[in-house]
């Protein structure tokens, strides 16, 4: 019977059944950061147990860590407490960290790929629910909580239930100006935010086949927040491509010989599926949320909808949402004012995607009333785009260029919004306080569209820009 | 601890209904107070920004002060994987939830603390609400062998799936014993993979 990658990758990495029905699943890569390790490595310690295989795991500083003044000790003690104990932790347990001074720090879902790390047929784990971004290199990959990242430490394996399969097919041609981000907004918003519970996503089609590594990171990033476990592509050339020649990745003849395996796990002709859901990527236009779950939204020449037309049972979270963001319904998104946009996170922080950023910004300047920040998501990513010039794009039309980190996407780092701030962002939660305000406002799209927004100063069609 | 000390057949306490849907992990605990490196103090922050906007919201209100069974919408712990939410719902004194379902990250992440997530059908999550809202110290007990959660006289139909179900009941969720016990097999089993072996 022709199986699928996931059939594939799980059964590889099957140590054993557990009496309790799960599998007990070897971890083949452990990325970690300070945020979600402090409580797990002093469990170890408690248990007197040391890390499994330190040679699997990689870790990095990316939640906490300023964008502005790196300079240590940073000036929020809670924040510096945490870098000290990642930092601490990993040189007695013998992890390599990619801290500043190796010029490779950066978000961890960003440095994985970058640095060959993440491979195709590994299964990934990551105390972060955007470990999902790994699966577009075609890897099996988790996001895990405290006390299963004390697991992979200890055991170098996790217990869990093999997901059901959904293969998500996204057919047709994208419209100029309509961005992987776009794509995964508008999967999220047609299978909805609890769509993917209980269930992995194959991410397929003519759509997601001729997407860039980077274009499909962003899709797979996302997968969670459709509430897929994980979300992957399979690997083809075009992966093959994209990780020839980094740093971990296999080299000379090894290479070829890896190259075969990982062709080789992808899901075979006539797998059969769980379910299977089909979109016409020719129909998606670019995406903004409106509301307070990544699965509220509308195309931008759209209006917002009514309470009405959602479920009985979401109806009252639909009221709250338009409550909290001050929106009418059946208002269009287009013309709504914002006072900061962001361009950064694990999503949208990687060199291609300050390249969409940089061509729109050089079609204006940034509102005077908005803020506008440029984040890459690492050293690496800064680097190649300072020497593309995009900083000088960017500070020319009056943003600011900022150093490597996770930063306005969450609120644990100086970056935040303020009060009741509008923000367009291409982070990955419009959550009620995700972006570090109790009453802040986050509306989700694309780096292009947020770059537009910054000119405009306001939600904006970035097709109408870039005519 | 023997694994019976560990065991979570059976749980009963008082009631906290927190209704909505889509109530996401960033509600229950937003991340400015995750710059911690203990588990301590998150109980105090437990649903902070909620319950500063609402004075009204159920985790203010002394009639729910030491309710233990919290129940839920639907998708509720969606989002971010951090073990914090847990924490601090386990922390303010959380231990059990029923629900119409839940965030999966979440859902382990309570298994590996020993806190049972139970789904329940839409019509009974939400007599179950309104219920505990007029008899707030009538005890919700909760039963994981038997799938069923009781109120009054009333048994409700509850599930949760297989294996967490297992864990729960013979009391090995703390799962870093049960994965070390498959010894040298982790090593074997590593061994096999290509990308392991160098190719």
């Amino acid at each position: 019977m022709a199986r699928t990658l996931l059939d594939k990758v799980w059964e590889a990495h099957t140590v054993r059944t557990l009496p309790s029905g799960q599998t007990q699943l070897l971890i083949g890569l452990h990325l970690i950061h300070e945020v979600t390790t402090p409580q797990a490595f002093q469990m170890l310690k408690d248990a007197k147990l040391k890390v499994r295989m330190p040679e699997r795991t990689f870790a990095t500083l990316d939640h906490i860590i300023p964008t502005t003044d790196q300079t240590r000790p940073y000036k929020d003690p809670l924040a510096e407490e945490m870098a000290v104990h990642m930092i601490r932790n990993a040189k007695d347990y013998g992890v390599p960290l990619f801290d500043m001074a190796t010029g490779k720090q950066g978000i961890v879902h960003v440095i994985g790929p970058e640095l060959g790390l993440s491979q195709p047929g590994m299964t990934i784990a990551c105390g972060d629910s955007h470990t999902s971004t790994h699966g577009a290199v075609g890897a099996i990959a988790f996001g895990i909580g405290t006390t299963q990242v004390r697991d992979v430490l200890a055991t170098q394996c996790l217990a869990m239930a093999k997901p059901k399969l959904r293969q998500v097919r996204v057919d047709g041609a994208l419209a100029r100006g309509v961005y992987a981000k776009d794509v995964i907004l508008w999967i999220i918003n047609q299978l909805g935010v609890k769509g993917g519970v209980g269930f992995a996503y194959e991410y397929a089609g003519s759509v997601i086949e001729r997407m860039t590594m980077e274009e499909r990171l962003t899709v797979c990033n996302m997968s969670i927040e459709g509430g897929a476990r994980c979300g992957y592509v399979n690997p083809d050339q075009t992966t093959i491509d994209y990780v020839r020649g980094r740093q971990y990745a296999p080299q000379g003849a090894a290479f070829d010989r890896a190259a075969t395996w990982w062709k080789s796990v992808a899901t075979e002709p006539g797998a059969e599926f769980d379910d299977v859901k089909r979109l016409d990527g020719a129909a998606i236009e670019p995406v903004v949320t409106w509301g307070i779950n990544p699965g509220m939204s509308v195309g931008v020449s759209q209006r917002i909808p009514k309470p009405e037309s959602a479920a009985e049972a979401d109806r009252s979270t639909f009221r709250e949402a338009l409550a909290h963001m001050g929106f009418e319904a059946e208002q269009p998104i287009k013309g709504a004012k914002i006072d900061v946009a962001f361009v950064g996170s694990c999503t949208n922080g990687r060199l291609s995607d300050l390249r969409a950023a940089a061509e729109v910004a050089k079609k204006g300047k940034v509102a005077k009333h908005v803020r506008a920040l440029i984040v890459p998501g690492s050293q690496q990513v800064e680097k190649a785009a300072e020497a593309e010039g995009l900083h000088e794009i960017f500070r020319a039309a009056g943003f600011e260029w900022r150093k490597a980190g996770c930063s306005m996407c969450l609120g644990m780092n100086p970056d935040v919004l303020v009060g009741r701030e509008m923000s367009a962002s291409s982070s990955n939660r419009n959550f009620i306080g995700r972006q570090g305000s109790p009453t802040g406002r986050t509306l989700l799209m694309s780096p292009a569209m947020v770059a537009a927004a910054a000119i405009s100063g306001a939600v904006a069609d970035v097709r109408e820009i870039l005519k | 601890m023997s694994p019976t000390d560990y065991a979570r057949k059976q749980i009963a306490g008082r009631g906290i209904p927190v209704p909505g849907n889509d109530i996401d992990t960033d509600r229950i605990i937003p991340a400015r107070f995750l710059k911690e490196v203990t588990f301590e103090t998150m109980g105090e922050h437990a649903f902070e920004d909620a319950r500063k906007q609402n004075p009204e919201h159920p985790f203010n209100s002394p009639a729910y002060k030491g309710a233990s069974v919290l129940v839920v919408g639907q998708n509720f712990g969606c989002g971010s994987s951090r073990e914090h939410a847990p924490q601090a719902l386990m922390r303010w004194g959380i231990r059990a939830i029923v629900g119409g379902s839940f965030g999966e990250i979440f859902f382990g992440n309570c298994v590996m603390l020993g806190i049972p997530c139970l789904t329940v059908s839409q019509a009974d999550l939400e007599w179950l609400q309104r219920e505990i809202g007029k008899t707030p110290q009538t005890p919700v007990s909760v039963d994981v062998e038997k799938q069923e959660v009781r109120f009054g006289d009333r048994v409700i139909k509850a599930a949760v799936p297989d294996g967490p179900r297992k864990q729960l009941v013979a009391g090995t969720w703390d799962s870093t014993a049960v994965l070390l016990d498959a010894g040298d097999a982790i090593e074997a089993t590593a061994k096999k993979l290509p990308y392991v072996a160098g190719f």
